[in-house]
């Protein structure tokens, strides 16, 4: 395959920024997108450019670090799936293809390709946590009974990766997916009402002062999610807040 | 709890609220409107009860009024926050992968239906209070000092739709209303935490909402401009 590559170029935080076009060749279908990224860079190396920088670890979708914005879409055009797991069939022949990294206040670009996601890691030490006794009596978790569709649905929260695609795919540059599942994973369980009043409350205001944008409910984020996260888990999370700011 | 507004959460679960009530406020003046094709003389009695009944008056009325100027304010609040989230746009963005026209222009569609109500006040409701608080003719009469001349409301409502390019405005205006409604409707509910077993059918209803309300202020526009001499 051969394609046409615009990709956001951007040297630093201070930096502008532009797109800049990248011609490549004999791409394999069957190459996943970041190793056709890999073969770009191999070539740029080769000239004595600069690579183009970009996030990536597990290359198996579980940790969520691939986060690039590809045509027009977070983690490009097919649903359930992280950029790593994408794969160059997806495009065709002779296509262009438009690379650029998630798009949002919170989320400033480090470089390039790379976002500062840690607005997402304040927010769960916010709240997104609960205290157990880890000094040698902790209870085992399995000997709480919990009914099976809230056990199925806090762990459906809990597969959030917190890849951000949610943020970036959202006109508003709303992270409420991802908190709404943070507070979701726990809210359901009988481990996590302990806590429940100050998390919710202390992990909306972390959102808000971290800059993100309101939901306006288009579910753009529950589309994009590589990992299918509910709609249902912000309208918990609304319930849980509304709850809480009446009990404080 | 003092706090709420100034959240994110809070600010959108006000913004539902007055969608609600206005959306309860759009069925009730359907209702009565629809009477002006179906039964024109208890439109003219049902009218000049809303019009002079205290309670309505002086009580309801503002609340709607409020009501109004609380979701638009705070739609052009989000609007400019949501703007502020996002500083550099995306240079290829596919919205339309993910979610609908309607969802991606509430803005649009609610800027829309503004101009739409300025136009509304400017044709019914300035006039009627100008006629019941400036002349202080509180009667509802066609000739205010005969009692045999009848109501003005139908009257005035069929004089409203002799002009064509103000029937095709309605039509427009409750075109952006339907839009605006088959997002607004389920998106109310989600903000107010309603995510649950009964949220399918609730679309399915909202649906029938969305579209059967315009659609039928759509027919009484019409019904009036072709059942008159131009």
């Amino acid at each position: 395959m051969d394609l046409k590559l615009k990709i956001w170029r951007q040297k630093n935080a201070n930096d502008k920024g532009k797109m800049v076009d990248y011609p490549i060749s004999n791409v394999s279908p069957d190459m996943s997108f970041l190793e056709m990224l890999d073969v770009l860079n191999n070539e740029l190396i080769e000239k004595g450019e600069a690579p183009v920088s970009f996030d990536h670890d597990c290359r198996e979708g579980i940790c969520g670090s691939c986060s690039l914005y590809i045509n027009g879409e977070a983690h490009g055009p097919d649903r359930l799936i992280t950029t790593c797991q994408l794969h160059m069939r997806t495009f065709k022949d002779g296509e262009t293809i438009t690379i650029e990294p998630w798009r949002a206040k919170a989320f400033p670009v480090i470089k390039d390709l790379v976002v500062d996601r840690t607005a997402f890691d304040r927010i769960q030490h916010a709240g997104g946590f609960i205290s157990v006794n880890t000094s040698g009596n902790t209870i085992d978790a399995n000997a709480i009974p919990i009914n099976k569709a809230d056990a199925d649905n806090a762990f459906m929260a809990a597969t959030c990766i917190g890849c951000g695609a949610c943020v970036a795919s959202c006109k508003n540059s709303s992270a409420m997916l991802f908190v709404g599942a943070k507070v979701s994973q726990f809210a359901l369980l009988p481990q996590g009402q302990v806590e429940a009043t100050d998390r919710v409350l202390n992990m909306v205001k972390q959102m808000d002062e971290e800059g993100f944008g309101n939901c306006t409910n288009t579910g753009a984020c529950e589309v994009e999610c590589p990992k299918g996260i509910s709609l249902e888990n912000i309208a918990r999370m609304n319930r849980e807040y509304l709850s809480a700011s009446l009990k404080g | 709890m003092s706090g709420i507004l100034n959240s994110s959460i809070g600010r959108k679960f006000a913004m539902a609220l007055s969608a609600l009530f206005l959306m309860v406020f759009l069925l009730q003046h359907f209702s009565i409107n629809i009477l002006s094709v179906l039964a024109p003389e208890t439109f003219n009695v049902v009218s000049h009860f809303m019009g002079t009944f205290w309670v309505i008056q002086y009580l309801l009325q503002p609340v709607l009024i409020i009501g109004v100027i609380f979701h638009f304010v705070m739609g052009f609040v989000l609007e400019i926050r949501n703007n502020k989230a996002r500083q550099i746009s995306y240079a290829k963005n596919n919205g339309g992968a993910n979610s609908t026209w309607m969802s991606r222009n509430m803005i649009w569609s609610g800027l829309s239906i503004l101009a739409f109500i300025c136009l509304h006040f400017y044709d019914f409701w300035f006039p009627e209070i100008n006629t019941k608080f400036i002349v202080g003719d509180m009667s509802g009469l066609i000739d205010p000092n005969n009692a045999e001349s009848g109501y003005r409301y139908y009257e005035e409502l069929q004089h409203k739709f002799v002009d064509a390019w103000r029937v095709v405005l309605y039509v427009i205006s409750f075109v952006f209303l339907a839009l605006h409604l088959l997002h607004g409707f389920n998106s109310a509910f989600q903000s107010v935490g309603a995510n649950n077993k009964y949220t399918k059918g609730l679309k399915g209803f909202s649906k029938i909402y969305a579209i059967g309300i315009p659609l039928g202020f759509v027919f009484i526009a019409l019904f009036h401009f072709f059942n008159q001499a131009h």
